[in-house]
């Protein structure tokens, strides 16, 4: 692959990244969260096409044009989220789409092909059982025979780890080391650095959807694979000033949900900037959505300026004076095919009604003033937000928040897929509203924003906090990633 | 001028873009009314009275007059209603007669002999033709008085357009409840149910006190009985979408086999249809004065004009009405800015049941309390909702949308009827025109993107 580029409305998402895979590689894609592997990864897939660069496989130049073609060019991509039909048997699944022609299946000879490709893993799966029965490591299993069955030559596998034990991942990487001495070329994501170290012969690099840096594993040390990871200078990029921290103003004790969240304890204070990061999976935003009452929590409690608080639902968190700014705009932040005016209203409606009808101007001129202080560049206030940019339509779900003038934010990964400038802004509203006071939890993935723009961090693993750093200017992005890493 | 051209275009875009519809509505006002285009018979009641006011006008209450027809369809009716208008008027009917011309020549004649003169003789436009006239002494066709037989669309009569609001009017009704509940991405299959259940309820009500001698208290009681047992009925659906998350499709499939059968047993299967004359009354008609102008509209079409401003005030206006399309646009994000999912969900079922219910009193009042009322009520109303440009998915659509769509219905089933089409080519036509007018919304929506 080579100067490959892609760019989704707002957002770029990649701009000439490169990438080689040799046959009977094993190849590490690493890079932060939105750093682009994923938008590289489908476009290998077939299911998004490049909007620059060109893809070789052996020198012929290839048109990925959809998931079929990139299958018979032979790339096979396990998603992180696995393409099974539940209901369907593991030899079902393997051989959708192709059956054999002829009216009925030949459910024999797909069966014990699918034995066959089973046995050439070294692996058993049961076979004749629903795929929704089997553990997700058999499904996984199963996708890669999936992957097997169609000839393919190159692999990708994204987070193939994530969900998988210990002693799994060990046969996964068994399996791995099989599938390369058969001289198929394998492209490998993940967040864990110790797997890559064991696994990878070669470390590609992304950042920001560029590419950053390739190297051979045994030749890079971890030290510096995170340095190109995290990468850029942050002098000027997080213009953080600390406010008076104050004093507590929410606490939570003891807060348990199953296995995502388990006894978190905290304490935030006003005017504080209070930095939550982990890896994916670690429950930072599992354990935001129970402040916020999105879900209800198995036990623990919390309390706002010492008094406990029964939230039951995110009506009560309101009520309360906390907000959550979800992690994900689009399908829990905004309603897209509401105006974005009306988005602004939703949550402030009472402010704008009187006997339970809206008066529509005191809701615009409302909206029109968080239009100039935040720069929101839209055509018109009953502009659709779906037709918003990335960062526009961040911006007017905080304009909706901020009308509420709630005494705890929560920020779930603000900046993501968002324009540096906006980034820029964002911080600043940050600053500005420690300045008044207010306590904020911001949960970031990108260690640089934690440290540029954390009062103090708070670092989870596996549900429960790892780590905490209170005296920001000595840590590091290492010391962190270490705690997040467990 | 680039303004003007700006605005200009515009309008047309909010033309075609929102209320596409109305223009499709009125094409088809239109070519039905081209298609319909008859022969105004000059014969029938209308033509009788309307001949009897111009020789009313003509000659003044001293004339004498003879009503001559043949024997045809309406031929009848011209001359009693010609008659009575005449005798009202104060004229004299020297004689009526209705036959062939020697007939109206010895009816003439003997009118001629008592009266010693006749002034005019009112005749169907058939009977003016005659030229028997001309040979009886004193008479001439120049006496004779008949409508001129005009062009006009029969589907244009204020009589046909009366009807057709009339029959649109309880699916409309209905339609209303259907339009929020699919704007929540529901769907609400038990609304034709629910109107045999509210019809029969109300009827059994008004049995026990008394039936055709029921007092109006008895009515109203009937009435509430009806909208509550309709109103009961939504809330259970409602609740069990929202308390046990089953889909909406298979909790109103329930409800609709529940309530039907609960309907039959309330009748044991029969119709209750001995009502008193009040409780007929609710689906009949009131004299409207708007603006000096006295006319006569069927109630439930004025229901249908109420409700339906109520509902866009409500829909366009209200927290409830923008919480019913975030609940539908995303549930989610709705939920996590403090809207009551849950109970908005809840609130719109249950009005869905309750205007379902004042549906199916304004049947049973139109008809009877009968349990077979409704019966693919619901295929119909959710066609309305969807033609009127409501999206399936929920989060869009307009009230107004509704009420266009389920004219849109009522016209092509009249049209058609009026053309004399058959029932089973309607069915085709109508399955067509409702997949076409989705058709249509979808290609809108790609070309504008949104």
């Amino acid at each position: 692959m080579s100067g490959i580029e892609k760019s989704f409305p707002g957002v770029r998402a990649l701009s000439g990244v490169d990438l080689t895979l040799h046959r009977g590689e094993v190849l590490a894609l690493m890079g932060e969260n939105g750093a682009g592997k994923s938008t590289l990864i489908k476009t290998l897939g077939g299911a998004h096409q490049p909007d620059a660069g060109t893809i070789a496989i052996e020198g012929t130049p290839v048109s990925l044009s959809s998931p079929t073609a990139a299958i018979e060019a032979g790339i096979g991509v396990i998603y992180q989220e696995f393409n099974l039909i539940p209901a369907l048997t593991a030899w079902e699944n393997i051989f959708l789409g192709r059956e054999k022609s002829g009216f009925l299946v030949a459910k024999s000879d797909e069966r014990r092909r699918a034995a066959d490709l089973f046995s050439r893993l070294g692996v058993e799966v049961p076979l004749n059982v629903p795929c929704r029965q089997l553990s997700v490591a058999q499904q996984q299993l199963v996708e890669i025979a999936k992957a097997l069955s169609q000839d393919v030559r190159i692999l990708v596998m994204d987070e193939p780890s994530a969900a998988l034990l210990p002693q799994e991942v060990k046969k996964l990487f068994a399996i791995i080391r099989e599938l390369q001495s058969q001289g198929i070329g394998i492209i490998y994501i993940s967040h864990r650095l110790d797997e890559i170290f064991e696994i990878a012969d070669t470390i590609t690099v992304l950042r920001d959807g560029q590419y950053v840096g390739h190297a051979a594993a045994a030749e890079m040390t971890r030290q510096q694979m995170i340095e190109m990871m995290v990468g850029r200078s942050i002098e000027n990029e997080f213009p953080k000033q600390s406010a008076k921290i104050g004093d507590v103003r929410l606490r939570v004790r003891g807060l348990t949900r199953g296995v995502a969240v388990q006894n978190v304890s905290f304490e935030l204070h006003s005017g504080e900037v209070l930095g939550l990061t982990g890896l994916v999976g670690a429950g930072r935003t599992e354990l935001v959505r129970l402040i916020f009452g999105a879900d209800r929590p198995d036990s623990g409690e919390i309390l706002l300026d010492g008094k406990r608080l029964n939230i039951r639902s995110p009506r009560d968190a309101i009520r309360a004076g906390i907000c959550l700014l979800t992690e994900d705009r689009k399908s829990q932040g905004l309603v897209l095919g509401l105006s974005v005016r009306e988005n602004f209203g939703l949550p402030n409606l009472a402010q704008f009604s009187r006997f339970g009808t809206v008066s529509k101007r005191k809701e615009q001129d409302k909206f029109a003033a968080y239009v100039t202080s935040l720069s929101i560049r839209i055509p018109h206030q009953e502009q659709l937000a779906k037709n918003l940019s990335g960062g526009n339509q961040q911006k007017v779900v905080l304009a909706k928040w901020l009308e509420q003038n709630a005494e705890v934010l929560i920020f779930d990964e603000p900046t993501r897929g968002i324009d540096v400038g906006t980034k820029h802004e964002i911080y600043q509203l940050m600053n500005t509203l420690a300045a008044q006071g207010k306590a904020i939890i911001m949960i970031s993935s990108e260690l640089p924003e934690v440290i540029g723009m954390s009062d103090r961090i708070l670092v989870m693993h596996e549900g429960r906090i790892t780590g905490e750093v209170t005296d920001i200017a000595k840590t590091s992005q290492e010391q962190i990633m270490k705690m997040a890493i467990g | 001028m680039t303004n003007i051209a700006s605005r200009k275009s515009q309008l047309w875009k909010s033309l075609t873009n929102e209320y596409g519809m109305v223009l499709v509505l009125l094409f088809l006002v239109a070519a039905f009314s081209v298609l319909t285009l008859e022969e105004l018979v000059s014969t029938g009641a209308d033509a009788g009275r309307e001949v009897a006011r111009i020789i009313a006008d003509r000659h003044g209450s001293s004339a004498v007059v003879v009503v001559v027809t043949a024997k045809k369809d309406g031929d009848e009716e011209f001359a009693s209603a010609a008659t009575t208008a005449l005798e009202q008027a104060g004229l004299t009917v020297a004689a009526t007669t209705s036959g062939s011309p020697p007939q109206a020549r010895k009816a003439i004649e003997s009118a001629l002999a008592e009266h010693r003169k006749v002034d005019a003789v009112a005749t169907t436009g058939d009977a003016a033709r005659w030229t028997v006239f001309d040979r009886i002494e004193g008479i001439g066709s120049e006496k004779c008085v008949s409508v001129e037989p005009s062009q006009w669309p029969k589907f244009a009569k204020t009589e046909n357009i009366l009807n057709v609001a009339n029959q649109t009017a309880v699916y409309a009704i209905v339609a209303i409840g259907m339009t929020l509940v699919i704007i929540t991405a529901g769907i609400d299959l038990s609304v034709g149910s629910l109107i045999a259940l509210s019809a029969v309820t109300t009827t059994a009500v008004i049995q026990a006190n008394g039936g055709a001698a029921a007092g109006t208290g008895a009515i109203l009681v009937g009435c509430l009985a009806g909208l509550f047992a309709c109103a009961a009925a939504g809330f259970f659906s409602g609740t069990m979408i929202t308390l046990f998350r089953v889909p909406p499709f298979i909790v109103t499939l329930a409800a609709m086999l529940m309530a039907r059968g609960l309907a039959r047993r309330i009748t044991d299967e029969e119709s209750i249809s001995d009502l008193p004359e009040t409780f007929r009354n609710i689906a009949g008609s009131s004299e409207i004065r708007l603006a000096g102008i006295e006319f006569e509209l069927p109630n439930p079409v004025i229901l249908m004009i109420m409700l339906y401003v109520v509902a866009h005030l409500i829909m366009s206006r209200t927290v409830f009405g923008r919480y019913v399309y975030a609940v539908g646009g995303n549930a989610e994000a709705a939920r996590l800015s403090g809207v009551g999912v849950k109970r908005i969900t809840l609130i719109v079922y249950t009005l869905c049941g309750t205007l379902a219910g004042l549906g199916g009193i304004l049947q049973a009042s139109k008809l009877s309390g009968d349990p077979k009322l409704g019966v693919m009520f619901e295929l119909d109303v959710i066609a309305a909702v969807v033609v009127g440009g409501t999206s399936l998915m929920g989060g869009q659509g307009r009230i107004i949308g509704t009420l266009i769509g389920a004219l849109i219905i009522a016209v092509i089933k009249n049209g058609m009827n009026l053309m004399k089409i058959g029932s089973p080519d309607q069915q085709i036509v109508l399955g067509a025109v409702i997949l076409l007018a989705v058709l249509l919304d979808m290609l809108k929506r790609r070309g504008t993107g949104s």
